[in-house]
C-alpha cells in the first residue's frame, strides 16, 4: 500500500523509448503503410498527424501489436521486440486510448480498469487501482460507476487511468479531442503536456493541426500511407504543415482543411420554409430528455449547419428533422419525403449484401406496391452510378464491393435522385479521403443552390463552417441559433453564452 | 403425501442432476457470448462415450470418457464458431445431428443391428452420513450418486470463479463488449473456445450420468432434449449460476411430477406439467426485459 | 447457377461420405450403396411412394426457414410449428368429418392457422418484449411436443383408448393420391406451387423485397427504406409458421391419416439442412427436399438390406450443413480468392 500512500505526489512514469524503423502494411491490395519510420522520445508528447485514412491508426495499432506489420520492426529501448499481441505491448509500457472507447458498458470502472489482470479478483482492491492510479496522474474518476451511466469525458478519463494502471509510460491517445468540447479538449491538452514533464510520453494522434501545434514536442505527418515529414515542432509552422498534409496543388483540399469558406455562403436564401419543427422534443425510452422541445425553420436554398460536440442530441435532431424519428413532444412539420444520409451508411443506409440496384430500390421501398420494375431500377442505378463518379465495375456488384467514398457517393445519389424537398446529412465525410470529401461537399452546394433546404452536421466544426448559410447549435439537448462565427459557435458548444 | 414427498424430492434432485451440469456447462459458453445449441450433441455423445468406456473399464473411467466425448464434441463446435465464424444456431443445430446421428449409428454397429439394450456398470448412490438421516429431505438429497454432489458443488465454485477471479471478470467482459475485453489484453478467442469446451465437458457429463448414474443403459436419442433444456435452465436463471441451479430444481420438479402423480394415484396428465417449465422460461424472459437482460454480445457472430 | 452446382456438389459429397463412413463401419459399401440407390430411386413405387413423399414435408418446411431467415427471423422451431399444424388440422378434421371435401379444406385451413398461431407467440415475444426468437422457438417445440403428447392420450384419443394416437381420419378428410396403388398424395403439388410462387414473389414483388432488405439490413430497410421493420417481421414469422403448420397438416392428411406422439422425425430441424443448402432459394428448395427425401427413403432400404443404421443419414446432413456454412463462410471472407480484401485498415 506504499504506493497509495505516495499517491498525493504524482511521480514519474519510466522512460520507454519507442522506435518505429520501415513499417509497412497492406490489406489485401491496398497499401495502409508504407515504410514508415517514426522515434517518440521519452518525455515528449508527438503529434501524428494526417488525414483519414492517411494510416496514423493502423501504425499506432502496429507499435501496441493489435496488427502485425508486413515489414519493418519495432524498437523498444533500442532493442528489437515482437509484440504478438496488445497484451505484450501493455506488458512493455504502452497503453492505448482508442478513438471508439474500449470499455465494457454495464461493468464498473474498477472493474473496467483490472480488467486482463490475473488470480482472484475483489472489488476493493480493484477500487483502490483506481484511485491510486488516477491519482497519480490528477484525473478525477468514480470507480464504484458504472460506465454505462457515464458521460462522454468520464469515460475517457477511465480509458486514460485504465492505462496509466498498468504502468504504462508511453500513452497512445487516437483522436482524443474529437468527442470533446473546445474547453474539456484544451484541459486534455494541457494535461498531456504535465504527463510529459514527468517523464512519460504521448503519441497524439490527431487530424487537427491546432491541437498539434499547441503541445507537440515533435510533429510527424503522414500521406496515404507514407511519411512526409518528421521533426521538432520547431521546424513546423502553419503552413508548411499544411502543405505536408495535403500535398501541393489541390486547392480545395487546402480550403478545406484550413477552415476557410470554398464558396462565398450562399447570399439570397430567403426561401419558403421546408422543414419546420414546433417544440418537437424527444425523450428516450428511460425518460431521459435527449432533445428539450426546439423550434427551427429550415428554408429552401439553404444550408443550415449543426454543430454539437457528441450526445448533444444531434441524433435525435437529425433523425426527427428527417422524418426518421417522431418527436415524444411537440410537432414536426415535414415534406413527404425528405433525403437522409446517416452517419453510419453501412449500419443505416445500405444493403452490403444485396446489390448496388437493391441499395437504390431501397427508396421509398415502404410505400412501394405490387412488382417492382427491377429493369428500370437497374438502368437507373447505372446512371446514377455514372453521374455521381461513382467507381464499380456494374450495378449487380453487392454494396460491400465498393469503397468508403464510393458507398457514400452512391447513397448521396440516391438519396438526391428524384430531388427531395430536403436533405439531412450527417457526418457526410467521415472516412473519406480529400477527393471524396470535395464531391460530397460540392453535392450539398448543388443541392443547395437547385433549392434544397438542407440541413448538415459534422463532427468537424470547420467543415461544416465551408458549406453552412446558417448555423445552429445544440448543447445538452437545448438548440439555438447562433451567428456564423467560430469562437461564438465554439462558446455555444459548450453551453456558455 | 409425506410418504410421497420424498421420491418425488428425490426424483426431483436426480432430474435436476444432468440438467444442472449441462446447464452450467451452458452458463460458462453463454457469459462468453456463445450459445451452444449443440450442447445437446455432446450430452448424447457423453452418454455414449460413458456407456463405451464403462463398459470396457468401470464406471470411474466412463464418467472420464463423458466428460472428453462432449468436449470432443464442443471443441468441433468452438473450432467453428470461435475460429472460423461460422454462424452460432446454424452450426450449433448440426452439431447436435451429428451427435445423434453419430451416436445412433455407431451404438447400432457396436452393438447390433437391433440395438438391443445392453447394461452398463453404474454409480452407486453414496449416503452422506449425518445429513442423509434428516427426516424427508435426506434421504432424498443426500443420499444421491457423486454426480449429483459434483453439481451441487459446482454452483458455488462457478460462482466464485466468475465473481471472485480475473478469469471469471475477463469472461463475463468477453460476453458483454468481447472488443473492449481484447484491448484490455484479454485473450478473447482463446477463453471463449476453453468455456465452449468445458461447457461441452459438463454437458458430456450429464449424458454420463444418464447412463452410468441413473438409467444403466443407453439408447438412442436418450439425451431427449436436455441440452436444450439446458438452454431454457441458463435463460431461466439469469446466466448465474445460483439461479440457474434453482432453475435445474425446476424443470427436475416438473419432470418428477409424473412420479408423484402415479404415487397419488392422480390422474393429472403430466404431460402439461412437463410443458409447464419452458412456459415460464417464457414468461421469465418476456417479464424480465431490460433488468437481468443475457451478455450483451450473446449470440453474435465475430465480424 | 452457382447454387446449382453447390447443390452438385453436395450431393457428391454425402454420397461419398456415406459410402465412407459405411466403409470404416466395416460394412459391404457397394452393397449398402445399391440398397441406397433401389430405395430412393430404383423403382417407380420408391420415387413416388418414398422419395417424394418423404421430400414433400421437408420442402414445405424448408420454405418456412427459407421465409423466416430471408427476412432476418430465427426461426428454429419449424418442428413446434409442424406439430402445432399436424394438431389443429387432425382436431378439425375429426370434428369436421362429416362435411365431406370441405372437412380436407378446413382441416389445412387448421394447420395453418395452428402453426401461425405458435409462431404469433414468439412473435410477440420479440416484438412487444425483445425475447430471442432463437430461444422462444426452441422453447415452444417442446411446449408443442408435449401438448401433443397429451392430446392423444386425451382428448384426441382413439377410441378404444388404447394407443397414444388419435383416431383415422374419414376418406374424405384425407389428400388425394394422385397415382393410384402410390402413396403420391396432392401435397407434391402443393409444395412445389408453393416453392415456385414464393420464388417469384420475393424476387418480384414490392412486398418480398421489404423482406429480404429486411433480413439484408433493417436499420438500413427502416432508416432509408420507411420499411416498417416490425410488420415485416411479424408477417414473415407468421407466414413462416403457417408453412410449417401446413406441412404438418398435409402430412397428417396425405401420410399418417392420424396423429400421434412422434410424427415428426425432425423434419423441423432437417429442414435448416434443406434451406441453407438451397442459399435460402425456394426453388432450389425443391431440389434440395428431394436430396433429403432420397437420402432418408434410401436409408431405410439400406437399413433393411444393408443392415447399414438409418441414422448415418442424420450424420451425412450434419456434415453437409457445416460445409456449407463453412463454404458460405469462406466465400465472405473471401478464402477462396487470391486477391483478400481483408478488413477495413482504417
Amino acid at each position: 500500500m506504499s504506493a497509495l500512500d505516495r499517491a498525493t505526489a504524482p511521480e514519474a512514469p519510466r522512460a520507454v523509448p519507442l522506435e518505429l524503423r520501415g513499417i509497412s502494411k497492406r490489406f489485401g491490395s491496398a497499401v495502409a503503410l508504407d515504410d514508415v519510420s517514426l522515434a517518440v522520445r521519452p518525455g515528449t508528447v508527438h503529434a501524428l498527424l494526417g488525414e483519414n485514412g492517411a494510416g496514423k491508426t493502423t501504425l499506432m495499432r502496429v507499435a501496441f501489436g493489435m496488427v502485425p506489420p508486413d515489414a519493418g520492426e519495432i524498437r523498444l529501448d533500442d532493442r528489437i521486440v515482437r509484440f504478438a499481441s496488445a497484451r505484450d505491448a501493455i506488458a512493455a509500457g504502452l497503453g492505448m486510448v482508442h478513438q471508439h472507447f474500449s470499455l465494457v458498458p454495464a461493468m464498473t470502472v474498477a472493474e473496467n480498469v483490472v480488467l486482463g489482470g490475473r488470480g482472484r479478483y475483489s472489488a476493493p482492491a480493484a477500487a483502490a487501482v483506481v484511485q491510486r492510479a488516477a491519482a497519480r496522474a490528477a484525473l478525477a474518476v468514480d470507480a464504484s460507476a458504472r460506465v454505462a451511466d457515464l458521460d462522454v469525458g468520464a469515460q475517457q478519463r477511465v480509458e486514460i487511468v485504465k492505462a496509466l494502471a498498468r504502468d504504462a509510460a508511453l500513452l497512445i491517445l487516437d483522436e482524443p479531442t474529437a468527442v470533446l468540447a473546445p474547453t474539456e479538449a484544451h484541459e486534455l491538452l494541457q494535461w498531456m503536456r504535465e504527463f510529459a514533464a514527468r517523464g512519460g510520453s504521448v503519441v497524439l494522434i490527431t487530424h487537427k493541426l491546432g491541437d498539434a501545434l499547441e503541445v507537440a514536442d515533435d510533429i510527424t505527418v503522414l500521406r496515404r500511407g507514407r511519411m512526409i515529414r518528421s521533426g521538432p515542432r520547431s521546424s513546423f509552422d502553419h503552413d508548411s504543415l499544411v502543405a505536408a498534409l495535403l500535398g501541393e496543388g489541390s486547392p480545395t483540399a487546402r480550403a478545406v482543411a484550413s477552415g476557410a469558406p470554398v464558396g462565398a455562403p450562399h447570399a439570397d436564401t430567403a426561401g419558403a420554409p421546408v422543414l419546420t419543427l414546433d417544440d418537437a422534443g424527444w425523450r428516450d425510452a428511460s425518460g431521459i430528455v435527449r432533445l428539450h422541445p426546439a423550434r427551427c425553420v429550415v428554408h429552401a436554398g439553404e444550408i443550415v449547419g449543426v454543430a454539437a460536440v457528441e450526445g448533444s442530441g444531434q441524433r435525435e435532431l437529425l433523425r426527427i428533422l428527417s422524418g426518421r424519428l417522431a418527436p415524444t413532444s411537440g410537432r414536426a412539420m415535414l415534406p413527404d419525403a425528405v433525403g437522409f444520409v446517416p452517419e453510419d451508411r453501412h449500419q443505416d443506409a445500405m444493403l452490403l449484401d444485396g446489390t448496388l440496384i437493391e441499395t437504390v430500390a431501397l427508396r421509398g421501398a415502404g410505400r412501394a406496391r405490387g412488382r417492382l420494375p427491377w429493369r428500370r431500377i437497374a438502368e437507373f442505378t447505372q446512371s446514377l452510378m455514372t453521374r455521381y463518379d461513382v467507381r464499380g465495375r456494374h450495378a449487380s456488384l453487392p454494396g460491400r464491393a465498393l469503397s468508403g467514398g464510393n458507398q457514400q457517393k452512391l447513397v448521396l445519389a440516391r438519396e438526391l435522385e428524384p430531388a427531395p424537398a430536403a436533405l439531412v446529412v450527417e457526418n457526410p465525410t467521415r472516412g473519406l479521403d480529400i477527393r471524396a470529401t470535395a464531391a460530397v461537399l460540392d453535392a450539398l452546394r448543388s443541392a443547395r443552390d437547385h433549392g434544397l433546404a438542407v440541413v448538415m452536421y459534422s463532427a468537424d466544426l470547420d467543415e461544416v463552417l465551408s458549406v453552412a448559410d446558417r448555423m445552429f447549435v445544440l448543447h445538452a439537448g437545448h438548440l439555438r441559433a447562433v451567428p456564423l462565427d467560430r469562437d461564438a459557435i465554439g462558446r455555444a458548444m459548450l453551453g456558455a453564452t | 403425501m409425506a410418504d410421497a414427498l420424498t421420491p418425488f424430492l428425490e426424483a426431483t434432485v436426480r432430474t435436476a442432476t444432468p440438467l444442472a451440469l449441462a446447464a452450467l456447462g451452458e452458463t460458462l459458453a453463454e457469459r462468453a457470448g456463445v450459445i451452444n445449441v449443440g450442447l445437446e450433441g455432446c450430452v448424447i455423445a457423453g452418454a455414449f462415450g460413458g456407456l463405451v468406456a464403462a463398459g470396457a473399464a468401470g464406471a470411474g473411467a466412463g464418467l472420464l470418457a463423458s466428460m472428453l466425448a462432449g468436449a470432443a464434441l464442443a471443441t468441433m463446435f468452438a473450432v467453428c464458431v470461435v475460429r472460423l465464424r461460422t454462424d452460432q444456431i446454424i452450426t450449433g443445430t448440426a452439431l447436435t445431428m451429428l451427435g445423434l446421428g453419430l451416436t445412433g449409428a455407431l451404438y447400432r454397429t457396436l452393438y447390433g443391428a437391433s440395438g438391443a439394450a445392453l447394461s452398463s456398470p453404474t454409480i452407486g448412490p453414496w449416503a452422506i452420513p449425518g445429513l442423509s438421516a434428516i427426516p424427508v429431505v435426506g434421504p432424498a438429497v443426500f443420499n444421491q450418486p457423486m454426480t449429483t454432489y459434483a453439481a451441487l458443488l459446482l454452483v458455488p465454485a462457478l460462482w466464485w470463479w466468475l465473481y471472485r477471479t480475473h478469469a471469471g471478470l475477463a469472461l463475463r467482459a468477453i460476453g458483454e463488449a468481447p472488443d473492449a475485453a481484447r484491448v484490455a489484453g484479454v485473450a478473447v478467442e482463446r477463453a471463449q473456445m476453453l468455456a465452449i469446451v468445458a461447457g461441452g465437458a459438463l454437458g458430456g457429463l450429464a449424458g454420463g450420468t444418464l447412463v452410468l448414474a441413473q438409467v444403466g443403459t443407453f439408447a438412442e436419442g436418450m439425451s431427449a432434449g436436455r441440452g436444450f433444456i439446458a438452454i431454457a435452465i441458463v435463460v431461466l436463471g439469469r446466466w448465474h449460476p445460483v439461479g440457474v441451479g434453482v432453475g435445474a430444481l425446476i424443470f427436475g420438479g416438473a419432470s418428477a411430477l409424473q412420479f408423484l402423480f402415479q404415487a397419488m394415484g392422480w390422474g393429472l396428465p403430466y404431460q402439461l406439467f412437463l410443458a409447464l417449465p419452458y412456459l415460464l422460461t417464457l414468461v421469465a424472459l418476456a417479464i424480465s426485459r431490460g433488468r437481468g437482460r443475457g451478455p450483451l454480445a450473446l449470440g453474435r457472430r465475430a465480424p | 447457377m452457382r447454387q446449382l452446382a453447390v447443390l452438385g456438389g453436395a450431393a457428391l459429397l454425402a454420397a461419398v461420405l456415406l459410402l465412407a463412413v459405411v466403409a470404416l463401419a466395416g460394412f459391404d459399401a457397394p452393397a449398402a450403396l445399391q440398397a441406397l440407390w433401389r430405395g430412393a430411386f430404383g423403382s417407380r413405387d420408391a420415387w413416388l411412394s418414398g422419395t417424394l413423399v418423404r421430400a414433400t414435408p421437408l420442402a414445405l418446411t424448408g420454405l418456412a426457414i427459407v421465409v423466416a431467415f430471408r427476412a432476418g427471423v430465427l426461426n428454429i422451431g419449424a418442428e413446434g410449428q409442424f406439430l402445432a399444424g399436424a394438431g389443429v388440422a387432425t382436431a378439425v378434421a375429426l370434428a369436421t368429418a362429416s362435411w365431406g371435401p370441405v372437412s380436407l379444406l378446413a382441416a389445412l385451413l387448421g394447420g395453418v392457422v395452428g402453426g401461425a398461431a405458435i409462431a404469433g407467440i414468439a412473435t410477440v415475444l420479440r416484438l412487444s418484449f425483445g425475447v430471442l426468437e432463437v430461444i422462444s422457438t426452441l422453447m415452444l417445440n417442446f411446449v408443442a411436443q408435449y401438448v401433443v403428447a397429451w392430446v392423444v392420450r386425451g382428448p384426441l384419443q382413439e377410441p378404444t383408448h388404447i394407443y397414444p394416437q388419435s383416431a383415422s381420419l374419414e376418406m374424405a378428410s384425407r389428400l388425394p393420391i394422385l397415382l393410384p396403388g402410390t402413396r403420391l398424395h396432392l401435397g407434391v403439388l402443393v409444395a412445389v406451387a408453393l416453392a415456385l410462387g414464393l420464388a417469384w414473389w420475393l424476387a418480384q414483388t414490392a412486398a418480398g423485397f421489404r423482406l429480404r432488405a429486411t433480413g439484408l439490413n433493417a436499420a438500413a430497410a427502416a432508416s432509408a427504406g420507411g420499411i416498417s421493420v416490425s410488420r415485416v417481421t411479424a408477417g414473415a414469422f407468421l407466414a413462416s409458421g403457417a408453412l410449417a403448420g401446413l406441412a404438418g397438416a398435409i402430412e397428417v392428411t396425405g401420410v399418417t391419416y392420424a396423429l400421434y406422439d412422434n410424427l415428426s422425425p425432425g423434419y423441423g430441424f432437417t429442414a435448416i439442412a434443406v434451406a441453407l443448402l438451397a442459399g435460402l432459394a425456394p426453388g432450389v428448395v425443391l431440389l434440395t427436399a428431394l436430396l433429403f427425401g432420397a437420402l432418408e427413403a434410401g436409408a431405410t432400404a439400406m437399413q433393411r438390406d444393408a443392415g447399414v443404421p438409418s441414422v448415418l443419414v442424420a450424420v451425412v446432413e450434419a456434415v453437409l450443413i457445416l460445409v456449407l456454412v463453412l463454404v458460405e463462410r469462406g466465400r465472405r471472407a473471401g478464402w477462396f480468392t487470391s486477391d483478400t480484401t481483408g478488413e477495413d485498415p482504417s
